[in-house]
């Protein structure tokens, strides 16, 4: 058998297989983004009667219908500013962690590892209701909050359906993602570094500002990226955890896809957001490369 | 640490950044055992619950379902990841390693909705067929992945070896790589199977309206209540994944930290 033919009957079928049901899927949704809704949800269709310019034409309708309308570009600003608030309250608790487990001794850095990703592979769902429990009007945690704000004066406040609630979830959801790009980087620091500036005569805050943070930059930005992109476009802690003013653009998503069903709307906010997450990404990715070299 | 005194403010900052971490699941695990409807104080010890979900037809029949869904996914998505993974080892290939990856970078709910417009369109049932043909297309990349890191690894003049004592290709393949990479499938297997166990966003485009699969379920009944019955199939759930995690740490020691 040749090489060429071995190459084909392996790569192949995943090859084929991630076609259709990744790359045509894809395809058609960036189509759908330009094509009329139809009568009753969903696409209008192909072929039949009705408007000879809604069956076969293409329109860029639904593009203008989210750059006119300030209400779209507003969630999206809001969405936009949950995942920073998201990443950077993510990276305020993945440092310390990541700078701990890093200069630990080398046989336990393991295990504090998994310590961190552990709570991570319980289902998504679980984590998130376990918040509902903890923030919901009766628990412990709500009346000892509250009660401690009542000592100061003010109103008791309902926790749960909250933003607070909402960034909560989130940081709690995604804190992983932040802390093993960080650990991977910070354990590879050289500690003669630090030696070499305590010698010259460095504080230890002087330390930390001057030399592990710098060194830190790559790790900060691709957890960033990676904890960024999914907190964009979640729908399900908004929906758990906050209340009606907590929509979020990826609740949008979901609404027009199962309770308007304007699909070319649905496509063009999903195309938008996945951009936005990519552009971000991109953008750390760049700046974590910069920093390398 | 290398005369330095120990830095006890970073101590204390990680305990606390553990504690958030554990706190809310021991809640939840403690709670399901609590004879009381509200997930409020510690009345008693009752395994009420647990008779409960174990009588509860709908979320035995979501269990089910899931499992079936996560069985079948899993077991194409290892076959193709894993020659996905050997041919990008292998070959110097442009289209498949982006295939590969892609759907792994891009926000989940992109891949969802793009997969509910093409099964409309193609007028495939939403049902048990869409989600598994959904869960495969997302599992292949993590198993590629884990294949993969697993190959490099091998020391390649084992097969070298096999080849000049006159192994066929597919001998050497057969006898000597596919044996030395088998923790690294099964790892990757068993990665497919928790994804797919666990898989909300995707599973919650593709389902349609008959099949509930479990993460479906505990969505929508704690989307109209806080129950305990969810505290019980939440502890049974994370007693599953830890199972799981048990064995595919032992089986491959890197291929936790790859994901």
């Amino acid at each position: 058998m040749s090489t060429r033919v071995q190459k084909w009957i392996l790569s192949g079928p995943p090859l084929l297989y991630l076609l259709v049901f990744f790359a045509v899927p894809v395809g058609i949704m960036v189509l759908a983004s330009f094509r009329y809704a139809g009568e009753f949800g969903g696409l209008a269709p192909l072929f039949g009667t009705g408007d000879p310019d809604e069956l076969t034409g293409l329109t860029l309708e639904s593009y203008q219908r989210f750059f006119d309308d300030r209400i779209y570009l507003e969630l999206f600003a809001k969405s936009f500013v949950y995942a920073v608030v998201t990443t950077v309250a993510c990276l305020a608790c993945a440092y310390p962690l990541s700078l701990m487990i890093a200069r630990s001794p080398k046989k336990s850095r393991d295990l504090l590892v998994l310590l961190v990703i552990l709570p991570f592979w319980s289902n998504f769902l679980i984590r998130v209701y376990a918040w509902m429990i903890i923030l919901g009007p009766q628990s412990l945690f709500t009346r000892a909050f509250n009660g401690l704000t009542g000592a100061f004066g003010l109103e008791p406040m309902p926790l749960l359906f909250s933003p607070i609630a909402v960034l909560i979830g989130l940081v709690y959801v995604h804190l992983p993602f932040m802390v093993l790009p960080l650990y991977a980087n910070l354990e590879k620091h050289d500690p003669a570094l630090l030696d070499a500036a305590q010698d010259l005569g460095a504080n230890a805050w002087q330390r930390f500002w001057r030399i592990t943070f710098p060194l830190s930059l790559p790790g900060v930005y691709a957890g960033a990226a990676l904890v960024f992109i999914p907190a964009l476009g979640i729908f399900a802690i908004p929906d758990l955890l906050g209340g009606t003013d907590s929509m979020l653009i990826g609740n949008l998503v979901k609404q027009q896809f199962l309770d308007a069903r304007d699909w070319p709307f649905g496509s063009v906010l999903s195309i938008v957001l996945t951009a936005a997450a990519i552009l971000f990404a991109g953008l750390a990715a760049w700046f974590g490369r910069q920093k390398r070299t | 640490m290398n005369g330095r005194r120990k830095p006890w403010l970073l101590w204390a900052a990680s305990a606390l950044v553990y504690a958030f971490l554990y706190v809310p699941l021991v809640i939840v695990v403690v709670y399901s055992f609590n004879d009381s409807k509200l997930n409020a104080e510690w009345v008693g010890f009752t395994w009420h619950w647990y008779d409960v979900l174990f009588h509860d037809e709908q979320m035995l029949t979501a269990a089910w379902n899931s499992l079936l869904i996560a069985l079948t996914s899993s077991a194409v998505a290892t076959i193709l990841g894993t020659m996905a993974g050997y041919a990008m080892y292998r070959y110097k290939l442009r289209l498949l390693p982006v295939l590969v990856l892609t759907p792994i970078a891009i926000p989940e709910i992109l891949l969802g909705v793009s997969l509910l417009i093409f099964f409309v369109l193609l007028e495939v049932t939403l049902g048990m067929l869409s989600i598994v043909l959904s869960h495969i297309a997302f599992s292949v990349g993590f198993v590629a992945i884990v294949v993969r890191s697993r190959l490099s690894g091998m020391d390649e003049s084992l097969t070298e070896a096999a080849r000049d004592l006159g192994a066929t290709q597919w001998q050497a393949l057969r006898l000597i790589t596919l044996p030395l990479i088998m923790p690294g499938i099964v790892a990757g297997a068993l990665m497919a199977f928790t994804l797919s166990i666990d898989d909300f966003v995707i599973t919650f485009f593709t389902a349609g309206v008959d099949s509930t699969t479990l993460p479906l379920q505990i969505y929508s009944m704690i989307k109209i209540a806080v129950t305990p019955e969810v505290n019980a199939v939440s502890t049974l759930l994370m007693l599953v994944t830890l199972v799981m995690i048990v064995i595919a740490s032992r089986l491959s020691p890197g291929g936790l930290r790859g994901h």
